[in-house]
């Protein structure tokens, strides 16, 4: 470990232990603005972790997010499950879903894995009310549980520091060595011998295994759950652009995106709610023209430094 | 029989919502996921029109057609020409046209809530028709019959005219066409736009037989991508079957089925082709 590692796992205790502190200090409302943007620093960084080198864009958060939130009030409703056993039987599912979707999409080019992914939970949201309404004959769904907010939040800092140590773990093996020049030429990436659909489909199923239990810990907070609200496609863009608006040629980067965005998107959800979506596209656009490399690079230029 | 005729008469009018797409894909590299709210904006007029001025929709397309034609070009001038010009890979343009054209179909739906947040609905033609034996509705043949006329016209100017020559061209290898004397940035920006103004022409005729919101633009986004998958970029011939058996097949799985899985029914159809031909069904595997 250089001293550089040193100081960097410090400033990730103090930051970890910082965030620890929030749902001691705030309640209530901050407290819950603190916990959707936990939720988003732990989408956003594993969205990263996937598209960050690849830049395939994926739209498929909504649809593991719904897996997770609703194999979870399934299994707690109709079955009488614990909670803790329907979050790995999801992160199961979605990890595994994942990978078929990766073996049917990413071994073409990312214009055909971004279209599959667009409608993805759309798709599926429509085939779980289909078969709600004619096979399973059930609507709505409680999951109902003693975790308070100061629960739920602590459980996503958990998750959002498995992401972390993840990301760094994999930025330093042989497979994000391979992500990397995946990233930057899947020619040469090929004729050097790295099997680049393998090391994709594999990003993109950790990809799906966080979703899905970030899905799995946030039902208690709705408690009743139906199809329509978890299986939101409006989360998968949220979530690219938290990511892209950080910025993703850093493992930190997204979280620099999540914190001004949710600050930003709780402001406008409150005080002009019909301008979310034109705010969304105007989001979209200004990191397209003006942030193509997010906050993060542009801070680096700012400081002079060399963006990659 | 039912089905197949309405099915056929569904697959019509997914054909030009294709090819509009397809100009806008094949020849302009132009990955437009903005596609479907143009749809939504074609049909958002011909509502307005109908109930405000009780004109027809057939001529609300030559209306719609010239507007949404300089409305694509600006956009294609102004917003998206930079990033073709920035772009250093085809890669690194379509990351950037599939993320600006997400804000666009953002800024488009959120423009169009504000301009009207319910149901287009109106009554055009809605009266019973016999043809070979079934009963469609008047709307959806008459939507069909424009359909199949656009569609031929389009076809007919990309085959014979002088500047369809230039469109093909370019679709078929930019650098080349650039040799051969032709501006390629123009030709593209032309395709572009008329690819647009096709796409709003399918939003009014839909309108007459389909009720939208400002929502839906993403399902027609979707449908018309799988078309053109489908069908092989670029390729007309392959669109038009691909649309016709998209049409088929929704028709059936919402008769037989239920109308709530029309998209998983697109989406099964989306998956055989990634799996089995992803070139498109006339296209030539790639080595």
């Amino acid at each position: 470990m250089t001293p550089e590692d040193t100081r960097n796992i410090l400033i990730g205790i103090v930051c970890v232990a910082i965030a620890a502190c929030v749902p001691l200090v705030f309640n209530g409302y901050w407290l819950s603005v603190a916990l959707t943007a936990m939720m988003y620093i732990a989408l956003s960084t594993s969205w990263a972790l996937f598209s960050g080198p690849t830049h395939y864009i994926s739209l498929a958060s909504g649809a593991f997010f719904g897996i997770g939130g609703y194999l979870v009030a399934t299994g707690m409703s109709d079955y009488n499950l614990s909670f803790w056993l329907m979050m790995a039987v999801s992160a199961v599912v979605a990890t595994v879903f994942a990978g078929l979707i990766g073996m049917a999409t990413l071994r073409l080019s990312g214009v055909y894995f971004v279209i599959f992914t667009l409608g993805l939970a759309e798709m599926i949201r429509n085939m779980v009310s289909w078969l709600q309404n004619n096979v399973l004959g059930s609507r709505g769904l409680y999951v109902l549980t003693d975790f308070t907010e100061a629960h739920i939040y602590w459980m996503l800092l958990t998750v959002s520091v498995a992401v972390f140590i993840l990301g760094a773990l994999i930025a330093r093996s042989r497979l994000g060595f391979a992500m990397r020049i995946i990233g930057n030429d899947e020619t040469v990436a090929r004729h050097v011998g790295i099997n680049t659909a393998r090391a994709k489909v594999l990003l993109f199923m950790t990809t799906g295994f966080f979703a899905a239990i970030v899905g799995a810990i946030i039902a208690p907070r709705y408690s009743y759950i139906e199809p329509n609200l978890v299986f939101s496609p409006e989360l998968s863009f949220l979530v690219v652009i938290m990511a892209l608006l950080g910025g993703m040629h850093r493992l930190w980067g997204p979280l620099l995106g999540v914190i001004p965005f949710t600050l930003i998107w709780e402001a406008i959800s409150i005080w002009i709610p019909n301008f979310t979506t034109l705010f969304l596209g105007l989001a979209f656009l200004t990191i397209v023209y003006f942030l193509p490399n997010g906050v993060v690079g542009l801070l680096e230029k700012l400081r002079g430094g060399a963006t990659p | 029989m039912d089905i197949l005729i309405s099915g056929l008469l569904l697959g019509g009018t997914y054909v030009l919502i294709a090819m509009g797409l397809n100009l806008q894909y094949g020849v302009a590299r132009i990955m437009n996921l903005a596609n479907g709210e143009m749809i939504v904006l074609g049909a958002l007029a011909s509502f307005w029109v109908f109930t405000s001025a009780a004109i027809s929709p057939i001529l609300t397309i030559f209306l719609v057609f010239p507007i949404a034609f300089v409305g694509n070009w600006l956009i294609y001038r102004f917003l998206l020409l930079p990033l073709v010009r920035r772009a250093k890979t085809q890669g690194h343009l379509e990351v950037d046209a599939i993320l600006a054209t997400f804000g666009m179909s953002f800024i488009l739906i959120g423009i169009v809530v504000s301009l009207n947040g319910g149901y287009f609905t109106y009554s055009f033609l809605a009266t019973p028709f016999e043809l070979l034996g079934s009963t469609v509705a008047l709307n959806r043949l008459v939507a069909f019959i424009f359909a199949v006329i656009i569609a031929v016209v389009l076809f007919l100017w990309l085959n014979r005219s002088r500047a369809g020559m230039a469109v093909r061209a370019v679709s078929v290898n930019p650098g080349s066409a650039r040799l051969v004397g032709i501006n390629v940035e123009k030709v593209s920006a032309l395709a572009f736009a008329i690819g647009g103004a096709v796409s709003a022409v399918a939003g009014v005729l839909i309108s007459t037989f389909i009720t939208l919101d400002a929502s839906v633009g993403v399902i027609f986004t979707m449908k018309a991508l799988i078309i053109v998958i489908m069908g092989g970029v670029g390729d007309v011939r392959g669109a038009i079957i691909a649309a016709l058996i998209l049409g088929l097949v929704e028709t059936t799985v919402a008769t037989l089925v239920d109308p709530g899985l029309t998209l998983a029914a697109a989406y099964f159809i989306f998956l055989l082709v990634l799996l089995f031909r992803p070139q498109g069904l006339f296209g030539k595997p790639q080595t």
